[in-house]
Parts: C-alpha cells; structure tokens; sequence
C-alpha cells in the first residue's frame, strides 16, 4: 500500500516510455518487502516519501528543496551535494537527501559484478535510487543522511575501489565518448586520455582551488558524441592532418546500392536511390570531393573533416593515419554572460602517453585562470573578458588564421609598445617645433 | 535500525582512509570482444531501430541492442539490468552519454531474440521496461536534469517533461524515418545542467518573477557582497531596512532589471523566486554539437513561454510534437532541425510549424544581440 496518495504522478506510468514513477514504486514495495532483510541505514521508506514530495511539486508548481547545504567526506571539497527537503515534518524520509557523485568508468562500460556491487551498497546506505547517469557524466547516488556518507566512501574506496567526483568549484568528473573500444570514426584512445587526466589532477577534482568549475571532454572524432564543443571548458576533439583513405570499391559497392548508405541510420523512410553526388559530393561543406567516371576523388588539402561523407559511407571512407586532437577551450552553458561554445586554440596535437604536451597546455590555462579569474567566472568568460591573444599568449601559442572564423571588424588594435617603431615615449617640446599650437 | 559500521572510524578519520583513486580502470569492464578489437573496428551498420553491428578488422563482430532508460532509476531496474547481461551478455554491459543502456551479444539471432525479450517487459503500470531503438536518424533518449526530484532551483519539473515527451514522440525512437538525428534535451532552470543550449530541440525551465527578498533571514543566510556581485545586470543593491521595528541589513533589487537567471538565489537562499504562475518553460531549437556539414550551433527560443502542466505537459508536448512534424516533412535528407530552418529562413519556420513570433524572441541581451537581427533586405514575405 503506497504511503502517499499520488494521482498527479501516477498518470506518468501509462504511455509507452520506461516511466520514472513505476520504477520509484517497485523500489518502495521491495524495501517494504525487504526480501532479504537488509538493515537499511536510512529510512527504508524514503523512495515513498520522494514520491510525497514530488506529488506536492506537481500540485504546488514549486520545488521543496532547501538551497544547499555543506555536507561532504573528510578532507575533499566535492563529490557531495547536500540537499534538504522543506516539509521535513510531512517527509521525514527525505528530510537528509544528499546526492554522492561517483567518479564512472570512461566510456561507461560495466561489469554486472560492479553494479551489483554498488546497488548492494546503495540498498544499504541510500535511497536505492540512482541517476545512471549525471549531465557531467557521473554515476549520480540520490538520496542519503549526513552519517552515512563517511561510511559510504569508506565502503566505495575499500571495496569497490572507486572514487567520488566532482561538483563546485573544482574539475568536474572528466568524461569521454566511448572512443576506440566500439568506433571506427575515434581518432584517439578518448577512454585513456580520460582516465590519466581524471588520475593526473585528482587534486584539482576533490579540492576546489578554483574560480569555478572546469569540465574536461573527450570526444574521439568532429562527432561529437559526448559534446564537448559545448559543454567543456577544455575540450579536446580527435581528428587526423593527412588523408581520407578510400576504398574505390566500396564506393562503387554504395553506388551500386549493394551497401546501405550511412550505415543504415535512414533505413525508415524511402529516400530514393542512393545518390553519390548529391548526397555526398554536392553535400561537403569546403566542396572539396568529385566523383567521375566512377571514381571519387578528395582533394585533402581542402577537407575540414566534417565527418559527413565518411558518417555516410562509412565501408568506403575511413579517418586518416595521421591522428591527433583539436584542442578548444572555453564552453559553457547561458549563466552568466550567454551560452559559449570552445573556441580553437591548438589546432593539432598528438595525443599521445603519457600526454605531456596537453597537460602543459592545461597547467597554462590554470596558472592564468586561478590568478585572473573572478568569483564564479567560467574560463571562457575570462577569456572573453581578458582577450583571445592573452589565452595564447599563457598557452604560448602563436597567432594563426585558424583561431579565427574571419578577421576583426573594427581596427581598435591594442597595440603594445614594443611593437611599434621607437616605441611611445615622446618629446611634446620637439613635436610643437614643428607644430604650432 | 542498528548503525552498520563500514569500518570507518570517526576518531581517527585518516586511519586506513584511501582517497584520490580515481576511477576504476575501464579495461576491467569491457567485454572481451571490444577489449581485443579496440581500435581496430572497421565498420558498424544499424541492422534494424536499436539493433548495431561492428565489424572488425578481424572479422570478429559485435551486436548491439540499445535501449531507452529513465535516468532515474532504481537499483531494482539496475539488477533487472544486470539479470539480462549476466544471461545474455556474459556478464557485461554500457550506457551511453544519453541515457540509453546497450546490450552486447555474439549474433543476429541472439541480438533479435534479445530485441523481443526486452520490448517484452513491462512495468507494473504498463510502460516499457527496456524500449529498444534510439539510432539512426531518429529521436534518441533525453539528456536531462534533476527538476523537482531534487533540485533548489527549478523552474520546472524534469523526470515528468521527459516522460510525457518521450510517450508524445515515442514513435520517433522506434523508427529511423526523420531527415536526420533530432537530439532532444532538458534543462529545468537556466544554469542548464542538461547544456540545453547545443540541441535539436531544448525544454528548458524559465522562471519569470523577480526574487523575493526574506529581510528577516537574508543578513544572517547570506554575504551580502556575494549576493550583490552575483547579479549579471547589477539590478542587486546592498540596503538597510526596518525589519519588525528593528533595522536590519539587506538588498534591494531593481526589479525592471531582473533577467530571471535565479544566479542571485544560488548565491543567497534569502532570495527565492519559483512561484507557481512565474514558472514554466521555453523551447528553443535548432542547436546541434556535431561538425557534420555545418558547423556546431547554439539553440534559438522559439517559444518564450508554456505554463507548467503537471503531470503531462500537454501545451508542451503539441508544440514538440508540431515543430517534429514540419521538420520531418519538409526538411531535406541529413538536413538538421536548425539547418532546415537556416535553408528555409526563420521567418517561413514559424509559419511551417504553426507557431507565433513574438517580441520575446528578439535578443536584447548584451553584444551577441545585435549580431541576430537582420541586416539585409533578403527575406521572404
């Protein structure tokens, strides 16, 4: 018998989509049920008081979380959200609902063994609720009590050893696309470089040293699967410098309709005969493709690696050998000063262990950031604020047409003095010899 | 209840305490398929909705069965989860970066057989447990936020948007029928946890009343300055005033100037501005983060404002559902929900899904405005 009436809620459990409220219940009646007779550390019935309370949200338009709370493990300064409900009285299950972020594995690959592992631990020190996973990646643990969370770290280093992630003003959890393990497209090891930055600057996660939070992705091609064009303040991106190798006869064998082109992913709806020129040739951005007398040609030179003609014949076309990462810098979402995407900063760089090269380039962008940055100002406002030449000028990287989309529209060049010839230093006595007053 | 210890020793916190681990290797979890042919994958194919085939350099191959989650979810759903890997999967599985949970297996066969068993099972209430699609050009599962399951700042509810969306186009992750991959996601306030601001179509949480002020608390709840400097369009002024005969340090806010950003809360709790009528939701579309043909875009609000509608959302999901209608018929194949509207003009996209253009959509806001009127006598009547 469910604790609290929900009519508003329990409209989500019809339609088709796996409903969020059925799941909530089957979790109230097992811990009501208690099969195996755990010895719940926190109230057994509090996924029934998180739905009392989300059924008062649904009638009162209005959340009932209190602002904050500083709750965390001993010694970090992240990877706990505290978060306290406001009707405690009426949900006294909920009253503590502190979030624990635990640090996923890159590229979210599971074994059941750890998973059961860590439900084990959440039957018996949360809410048995869970985000699989976070906006940043995280495999998110919602709801536990302030005594618990020792306990649970505790349990989640010795034996599932496993980290936290992060949250405030620290790196965020690293995250990445799955990369090499299941992608022909990944032009780099992404799970890798993941790990050993996530490994590399484990102080920077837990202990916020920050003006505010810095995000790190990986995306293994111009794909972008696990966005981090937008969502990262450094956002590194596969890519290649030499050429699209081509197999001629599988171009011939999507032209001939033997292979499904793009993979298949239009198979729904009847699109007509394949048709190279106009889907491929005529569809590529820098027009950089021909195809005659049934060969396709690519001038290289030209291609910007949209991703386009090799996501469509992915048999035919495959990512160069020459392999890298585009690195920009400076994504985030609209608060404060409006959405920003990363913008190009090093155009190419081998990604490659123990990733030296990368990691100087991100210890440059902090050293700047942690002394310019103001309160709560992401790195691609301080860049906004301070100038694109000054990111390259602590990144020690030279000026190059590249960074640009297309050159400035105004000519107010903040010129330095060593730049101009004799420099600024002037004698207003000789300039009036010449010129009267 | 008795209290379980872990080990822990709350005198002597440092004692055996391990930290700064990181993660778990992912080699450990990957299948032994995928860990011998990382990096050497030649090629993949969508077989049917929600069923991949990768082929390696090898010849070895792999088939994946995707299907669709509610990110919420309960550690009973992750041991159900766990039951079919450990019967089918030999043991392992993965979720991908929007919510989806893939199952691998060795054959077609295995891959179909698996396909039926999950579209099979049901929650008690009737919805799907394990609905497979989610590839190709098609709607793929929501990326979202907390909302009023746990969040401080909400403007709107996410688990329930994201329900009632995804029954409305359902039809959508099942087939692969749409000009190109229409990525949906939700964010409930405007710091946009769920990076809204790069989709095909953004349910976004606004809230449109300016903070309350809670004189009594607010010295006492917050940093004054903080709560001063927090505000982008400086509409926040430190204040004194008579608090019950006794005078008390505040703010006052310049409510004309109040942008609804909710940052000035996030810094003061003494600051609260969800309210009932204030709040409800923006739709923006025409963001996309892939390089593909046209470079990564931001998402353009089209819609400035629907009430909230708990539970279903129904003004909400019409809207969806008609701008996903006029894309899919009049768009272009590989052509992108803000591609098509770039090609066809902004002007005839509010016509083509129905909607009205209203002065709210107009950016007003600092530099990038000026940038998105129109300075050129090319357009349509």
């Amino acid at each position: 018998m469910a604790k609290h009436k929900t009519p508003l809620l329990d409209q989500l459990e019809s339609g088709p989509w796996p409903s969020f409220v059925s799941d909530i219940k089957q979790e109230c009646e097992n811990r009501a049920k208690n099969a195996k007779g755990v010895d719940y550390q926190i109230p057994a019935d509090c996924p029934d008081d998180l739905l009392g309370v989300l059924e008062m949200s649904y009638v009162d338009g209005e959340t009932h979380w209190k602002h904050g709370g500083i709750v965390g493990v001993f010694g970090y300064g992240g990877g706990v959200i505290g978060r306290y409900c406001d009707q405690p009285e009426m949900f006294p299950g909920v009253a503590h609902f502190h979030t624990v972020r635990v640090n996923q594995p890159s590229g979210l690959y599971y074994t059941t063994e750890f998973l059961r592992q860590l439900c084990d631990l959440w039957e018996l020190r949360g809410s048995g609720l869970t985000n699989m996973h976070g906006s940043t990646g995280d495999i998110v643990l919602l709801g536990t009590t302030t005594p618990q969370l020792e306990e649970i770290f505790y349990e989640l280093t010795h034996k599932l050893n496993n980290d936290l992630g992060g949250s405030g003003s620290n790196l965020r959890t690293p995250s990445c696309c799955l990369g090499q393990s299941r992608c022909e497209f990944a032009c780099i090891d992404t799970q890798q470089l993941c790990f050993d930055l996530t490994n590399t600057y484990q102080d920077e996660l837990h202990r916020p040293a920050f003006p505010y939070k810095f995000k790190f992705k990986v995306d293994g091609c111009p794909n972008g699967c696990v966005a981090a064009i937008a969502r990262s303040d450094f956002s590194i991106i596969g890519t290649w410098r030499d050429e699209i190798r081509i197999d001629q006869k599988a171009v011939a064998a999507y032209v001939g309709g033997e292979i499904k082109p793009n993979a298949g992913a239009h198979a729904g709806r009847d699109w007509g005969k394949f048709d190279i020129q106009k889907e491929v040739v005529d569809r590529c951005p820098s027009g950089c493709m021909r195809y005659e007398g049934g060969k396709l040609e690519i001038n290289n030179k030209e291609c910007v690696r949209c991703m386009h003609c090799i996501n469509t014949m992915p048999r035919a076309l495959k990512i160069g050998n020459d392999r890298g990462a585009s690195i920009l810098c400076g994504a985030k979402a609209p608060i404060l000063d409006g959405p920003q995407m990363s913008s190009l900063l090093i155009p190419f760089i081998k990604v490659e262990e123990p990733y030296d090269e990368i990691k100087e380039v991100i210890e440059n962008i902090w050293d700047w950031w942690m002394e310019e940055g103001k309160n709560r100002e992401r790195l691609g406002e301080t860049m906004k604020r301070l100038s694109f030449q000054k990111l390259l000028e602590v990144t020690n990287q030279k000026a190059d047409a590249r960074h640009v989309r297309e050159p400035r529209h105004n000519p107010y060049i903040f010129w330095k003095e060593e730049e101009v010839t004799g420099g600024w230093q002037r004698d207003i006595a000789d300039y009036r010899k010449k010129h009267q007053k | 209840m008795a209290f379980i210890s872990s080990g822990y020793n709350p005198d002597k916190p440092m004692e055996n305490r391990i930290t700064d681990i990181g993660p778990r290797h992912f080699d450990e979890f990957l299948p032994p398929v995928i860990k011998k042919n990382k990096g050497k994958w030649a090629y993949h194919e969508i077989l049917e909705p929600g069923i991949l085939l990768h082929v390696a350099d090898s010849g070895d191959k792999v088939y994946t069965v995707r299907v669709g989650a509610a990110r919420l979810m309960s550690i009973s759903h992750i041991r159900e989860i766990c039951d079919i890997a450990d019967k089918y999967c030999g043991g392992h599985l993965r979720f991908t970066t929007r919510n989806n949970v893939e199952f691998m297996v060795g054959t077609e066969d295995e891959a179909k057989a698996l396909k039926k068993e999950l579209n099979g099972r049901k929650f008690a209430g009737g919805s799907h447990k394990f609905p497979v699609g989610g590839t190709g050009a098609g709607v793929t599962n929501i990326v979202h936020t907390q909302g009023w399951v746990h969040c401080h700042t909400p403007a709107t509810d996410a688990s329930g948007t994201v329900k009632a969306t995804m029954d409305a186009v359902f039809e959508e992750f099942t087939n692969m029928r749409l000009p190109a991959p229409v990525r949906i996601a939700m964010a409930c306030c405007l710091n946009m946890c769920g990076a809204v601001h790069c989709s095909d179509i953004a349910i976004l949480g606004i809230h449109r009343k300016p903070p309350m002020i809670d004189h009594e608390h607010l010295d006492n709840m917050c940093e004054v300055p903080l709560a001063v400097a927090a505000c982008p369009t400086g509409a926040i002024r430190p204040t004194k005033t008579d608090f019950q005969g006794k005078q008390v340090a505040t703010v006052a806010v310049k409510q004309e100037r109040c942008m609804f950003c909710g940052n000035c809360y996030t810094m003061c709790p003494s600051m609260p501005l969800a309210d009932k009528e204030g709040d409800g939701i923006a739709i923006m579309v025409g963001g996309k983060i892939s390089n593909r043909i046209t470079r990564p875009a931001f998402s353009k609000v089209v819609v400035p404002f629907i009430p909230n509608e708990p539970p279903r959302w129904p003004s909400m999901t019409k809207v969806i559902k008609k701008i996903l209608d006029a894309y899919s018929k009049d768009a272009r194949k590989y052509e992108r929900l803000g591609d098509w509207a770039n090609r066809i003009g902004w002007e005839r996209f509010f016509e083509k899904c129905d909607l009205e253009f209203s002065h709210h959509l107009i950016d007003d806001f600092r530099d990038p405005a000026y940038y998105t009127w129109r300075q050129t006598t090319q357009f349509k009547f």
